[in-house]
C-alpha cells in the first residue's frame, strides 16, 4: 500500500509542475497587456510602460518563470496586479465558502441521484424507468443560468422560503446547492441504474434470493455494495470539479466562491489570480482521485492496490 | 366641502415644507453591484465603481459641488491662490481636520499624497495627470528624491509649481487619485492599504468580508458636521443584476449600483409605478467606430468620411432600447467647449457610395472590424457590418475578450476599425483636453496608447498646448472656443464614426431619498454622504 501512496504521490507532484507551466505559459502568450488594465484607458504609454515594469512584465519569459517557480516552492502565490492584494490571502477566503457548496452540492446529488437511479433500477422497462432517464436527460441539458435564475425567482422571491442570494447559513446554501444537485443528480441516476443492473444480474444475487433473503436486505447487503464502485469515483471526479469554483452559480447567487474569483481575473489579464486558482483547481483535483482511488478497496475487497 | 378644501391644502402646504427640510439623520442604505470592488487605494482605484466608494473614505483639496461641474474647496479653505504667471497654486488646508486614525492632516500629507501618485512604485494609473508638475518628471525617473514642485509653506499651506500653466490643473486637483492618505497607515498596510482604507471621509470601513459586502459606518469626527446623513452602508458585490433588482423590489437592497440590468429595462421603463424609482442622465462619454488611419483604405480621408455617412446610428440605438442619444462629434453635448452648430456627417448611403468611387473603390473593399464579445455589442457590430455592406464594404467581425480588443487596437497597422462598445471614451474630469490628449493627439498615437485611429497632427497638437496655457480667468471662453476649433478640424478628418452617448439609468427604492444630484452626479455617479433614508 506504501508502495502505491508512494508512486501516486510522485505522479500528483508531476502533474501539478505540468499544470503549472502550461498556465504560466499561457498567460504569458495572453494577446492582452496586463499592465494597461490596471492603467486603465485614460493612463499615458508612460505611465503603462512604468506599471509593466514594476510588475516585471518587461522581463523575458525563462526570467518570468522562474521568478515564479521559486515563489511557489515558498508556497507564495504573488499578488493580485490589480488588488494589490496577497493571492493566498484573497484565495483563503473563498475556499471555505468553495467547500461548502462542493459539500452541499454533492450531498443533493447523491440525496436526488441515487433513489432516482434503484428506482428505475428496480422498475426497469416499465414507466419510473423512462421518467427517471427523461429527468436525468433533462437536468443535464439545462443550462445552469436559467436553471439557477428559475430556482430563485420561485423559490426565494415568488414564494419567499429561501433569501435572495448570499452568503450564510444552510439557507443560503440551499439554493445554490439545489442547482448543482439537480444538474449533477442525472449523471449519478444513470450511473447507479446501470451498475444496479448489472449487478443484480449476478449469480450472487439469485442465490441471496433462493436462500430466502427478502428483496430489500438483498437489495442493501449485496445488490448496493457491489454498485457503488464507479459511483465513489464518480465523486471524487466531482469534489475536484467543484473544488475549482462553480462561475456560473456563484454568480447569480453572490456566493463567494473560488469561481468568481478567477473569472473577474480573467476579465483583467490577473495573471497571478489566475496562475493561482488554476494550480489550486489542478492540486484538488488530483487529491480528490487520489482519495477515491484510495478508499476503492475499502468499497470492494475485489480491487488491490497496484 | 369648505373643510375639505381646508385640510387638503394644508396637507399639502405640510408636505411641501416636509421635503424642503433638512434630510433625516440616521438609518442606513444598500447598494448592489455586480463586480467585486478591486481597492480603496485613491492612488489606484479608478473605475465608475470604486470612485464614490472612495469618496465616502476619503477627501481631496478641491471636489466639485454636488451635481454640478463646479469646483469648490473641500480640504482647502478656499480656491487656491494663482500666481501671475499662472504656474503656482497655493492652497491654505482647513484646520482641525482629523484622518480616521485621529491624527491632524497638515500640509506635508498632501505633498506625500501627491509624490506617492507620481513613485512609480505605487503602480498609479493617474501618474500622468501629475507629470506637468515641476520636478516631477525627474522624481519619477530616480534623479531626485523629492518633487521640486510640491512644497509644504508651513503646518497649513500647500504650494504646487506647474512647469507650464495648465487651465485643467485645478479639475486634476478634483480627482480621487489627490484624496490625501496618511503616511504611516500606507507604511503600516503596504500593499494592503487598499483593503484597510484610513482617510479623513464621512465614513470608515468597518468590514469587508472578501467577495460579499463592504459595511461602512459613520465617521462621528468629520469636519463637515452636517454629513453624512446616513449612519450605515451597505456595499454588497457579486450580486447577479436579475437577483438584485428583485431584491429591490423586495426592499433589500436601496440602489442598483450598475442600473437597470437590461433584461428588466423595458419592463421597467413602461410601467408607472416605478416611475418614482428611475433617474437617468446622460453620460459625458462617447461610444464610436475609431478608424486606423495607418490601414489600406482608411489612410483616406474620403473613405473614412464615406464610412460616416454609411453608418445608421439610429438602428444601433434601437439594439441598445434607446439607452442613449445620438452622437454627432466627439465631445459629449455635456462637456463644456461642445459645439451644438456641429451637425456631423448625415447618414447617406448613396453620398458614402459615390464618394467611395471617387475615391478609387467603386467596388468596395475588405475589411475588418473589432468588438468585445459581450452583449449587446456583437449584435450593434452585425448591424454595423450590414450598413457597411450596403455600401459595398465587406468588414469581417472579430468578436473578443475586452482585454484583447484594446491590445489589437492600441497596436500599430493592426485592427482597421474598432467599435468601442463597452468601453466608451468617458470624462476623467469636465474639460474638453480630456477629449484631446489621451485619445486623438500624436502624444497618444503609439503602440500601447488610446488613439486607436493613430492620427497624429503636429499643428493641432501645438494649438491644443497653447489652449490648456490660457489659465487667466478671462481667457476661459475664448479657450472653450479655440478647443471647439480643433475638434471641428478632427471632425473634417472623421477619425471615428462617433455613434451615441450613454444614457445612465439608476434605480432606486421608495425609501431611499435622493435625487438627480446625489445619484447622478456627472462626475462622481453616486454621492452617499447626501443620501438619507425615510425614517
Amino acid at each position: 500500500m506504501l508502495g502505491f501512496l508512494g508512486s501516486r504521490l510522485l505522479q500528483s507532484v508531476l502533474v501539478l509542475i505540468v499544470a503549472s507551466v502550461i498556465t504560466f505559459t499561457l498567460a504569458f502568450l495572453l494577446p492582452a497587456d496586463p499592465a494597461r488594465m490596471v492603467a486603465g484607458p485614460s493612463a499615458s504609454v508612460a505611465t503603462v510602460n512604468s506599471i509593466r515594469h514594476e510588475l516585471g512584465l518587461d522581463r523575458p519569459f525563462l526570467s518570468q518563470y522562474t521568478s515564479y517557480l521559486n515563489r511557489l516552492v515558498h508556497l507564495d502565490l504573488g499578488r493580485s496586479y490589480k488588488q494589490s492584494s496577497e493571492v493566498s490571502a484573497l484565495m483563503a477566503s473563498r475556499i471555505w465558502p468553495t467547500v461548502q457548496l462542493m459539500l452541499g452540492a454533492i450531498a443533493l446529488e447523491l440525496l436526488i441521484g441515487l433513489p432516482l437511479g434503484i428506482w428505475a433500477a428496480l422498475n426497469r422497462g416499465r414507466w419510473p424507468d423512462t421518467l427517471v432517464m427523461g429527468l436525468a436527460f433533462l437536468g443535464a441539458a439545462a443550462p445552469q443560468f436559467w436553471l439557477a435564475l428559475s430556482l430563485v425567482y420561485l423559490l426565494a422571491y415568488r414564494f419567499a422560503l429561501f433569501p435572495l442570494g448570499g452568503y450564510g447559513g444552510l439557507n443560503h446554501l440551499f439554493l445554490p446547492a439545489l442547482t448543482l444537485g439537480i444538474g449533477g443528480a442525472g449523471w449519478y441516476a444513470r450511473m447507479m441504474r446501470s451498475q444496479l443492473l448489472e449487478v443484480l444480474g449476478q449469480d450472487y444475487i439469485r442465490t441471496a434470493r433462493a436462500k430466502g433473503q427478502t428483496p430489500a436486505l438483498v437489495l442493501l447487503k449485496h445488490a448496493l455494495r457491489n454498485a457503488t464502485l464507479p459511483i465513489v469515483t464518480m465523486i471524487g471526479l466531482d469534489i475536484g470539479t467543484f473544488m475549482g469554483g462553480v462561475v456560473v452559480v456563484e454568480s447569480v447567487f453572490g456566493w463567494p466562491g473560488l469561481g468568481r474569483l478567477v473569472w473577474d481575473a480573467i476579465r483583467v489579464v490577473d495573471i497571478p489570480i489566475i496562475v493561482g486558482v488554476v494550480i489550486f483547481s489542478a492540486f484538488a483535483i488530483t487529491l480528490a482521485n487520489l482519495l477515491a482511488d484510495f478508499v476503492q478497496p475499502f468499497v470492494d475487497p475485489r480491487v488491490r492496490y497496484r | 366641502m369648505k373643510t375639505r378644501l381646508m385640510l387638503a391644502a394644508s396637507l399639502a402646504l405640510l408636505s411641501f415644507s416636509a421635503s424642503q427640510a433638512a434630510p433625516t439623520r440616521g438609518g442606513s442604505m444598500v447598494v448592489s453591484y455586480k463586480d467585486d470592488v478591486t481597492t480603496l487605494d485613491p492612488a489606484i482605484g479608478y473605475d465608475l465603481q470604486n470612485w464614490p466608494i472612495e469618496k465616502m473614505l476619503f477627501d481631496g483639496l478641491l471636489d466639485y459641488e454636488v451635481g454640478s461641474t463646479k469646483l469648490a474647496p473641500r480640504l482647502a479653505t478656499a480656491m487656491p491662490k494663482v500666481s501671475a504667471d499662472g504656474r503656482t497654486y497655493t492652497f491654505i488646508l482647513r484646520p482641525g481636520v482629523k484622518f480616521q486614525n485621529g491624527r491632524e492632516l497638515v500640509a506635508s500629507d498632501v505633498v506625500y499624497t501627491l509624490a506617492r501618485v507620481l513613485d512609480p512604485k505605487t503602480k498609479s494609473p493617474g501618474q500622468s495627470f501629475y507629470t506637468g508638475i515641476a520636478g516631477a518628471q525627474a522624481f519619477i525617473d530616480g534623479k531626485a528624491k523629492t518633487v521640486s514642485g510640491l512644497k509644504a509653506a508651513g503646518k497649513y499651506g500647500v504650494a504646487i509649481t506647474l512647469d507650464a500653466p495648465n487651465a485643467a490643473f485645478l479639475n486634476i486637483m478634483a480627482m480621487n487619485f489627490a484624496y490625501v492618505v496618511p503616511k504611516e497607515e500606507v507604511a503600516k498596510a503596504g500593499a494592503d492599504f487598499g483593503h484597510k482604507p484610513v482617510g479623513t471621509g464621512p465614513f470608515k470601513l468597518t468590514s469587508w468580508p472578501s467577495g460579499q459586502q463592504l459595511v461602512f459606518e459613520r465617521n462621528p469626527n468629520y469636519f463637515f458636521q452636517n454629513l453624512p446623513y446616513l449612519d450605515k452602508v451597505t456595499v454588497k458585490v457579486g450580486l447577479d443584476p436579475s437577483v438584485a433588482f428583485l431584491s429591490l423590489t423586495r426592499g433589500e437592497v436601496d440602489l442598483l449600483g450598475d442600473g437597470i440590468p437590461p433584461a428588466q429595462f423595458l419592463q421597467v421603463v413602461h410601467d408607472s409605478k416605478y416611475k418614482a424609482n428611475v433617474l437617468q442622465r446622460t453620460n459625458v462619454n462617447t461610444s464610436y467606430i475609431s478608424l486606423n488611419t495607418g490601414v489600406g483604405p482608411l489612410k483616406d480621408v474620403r473613405v473614412r468620411q464615406a464610412i460616416n455617412m454609411a453608418i445608421n446610428k439610429t438602428k444601433v440605438l434601437r439594439i441598445i432600447n434607446g439607452r442613449g442619444v445620438l452622437a454627432k462629434t466627439y465631445l459629449p453635448p455635456l462637456m463644456p467647449g461642445y459645439d451644438v452648430a456641429e451637425m456631423g456627417y448625415k447618414y447617406d448611403p448613396a453620398a458614402a457610395k459615390a464618394l467611395l468611387k471617387t475615391a478609387g473603390f467603386p467596388n468596395g473593399f475588405d475589411t475588418v472590424l473589432y468588438t468585445t464579445s459581450t452583449d449587446p455589442n456583437p449584435r450593434i457590430a452585425q448591424s454595423l457590418q450590414q450598413d457597411l455592406a450596403a455600401v459595398g464594404i465587406r468588414a469581417s467581425i472579430k468578436s473578443q475578450a475586452q482585454s484583447t480588443v484594446v491590445e489589437a487596437a492600441s497596436t500599430p497597422k493592426t485592427a482597421a476599425m474598432v467599435w468601442s462598445g463597452g468601453m466608451a471614451w468617458t470624462q476623467d474630469f469636465p474639460d474638453p483636453s480630456d477629449f484631446y490628449w489621451p485619445i486623438l493627439s500624436c502624444k497618444s498615437a503609439v503602440q500601447g496608447g488610446w488613439n486607436w485611429p493613430f492620427f497624429c497632427d503636429k499643428a493641432l497638437d501645438a494649438r491644443a498646448d497653447k489652449a490648456d496655457q490660457m489659465v487667466a480667468p478671462g481667457q476661459s471662453a475664448a479657450r472653450l472656443k479655440e478647443y471647439a476649433g480643433i475638434f471641428s478640424a478632427l471632425n473634417k478628418q472623421a477619425l471615428w464614426v462617433p455613434i451615441y452617448h450613454e444614457v445612465r439609468y439608476m434605480m432606486k427604492s421608495d425609501r431611499l431619498i435622493g435625487g438627480l444630484p446625489e445619484l447622478e452626479d456627472p462626475i462622481h455617479n453616486i454621492v452617499y454622504e447626501r443620501l438619507s433614508v425615510t425614517k
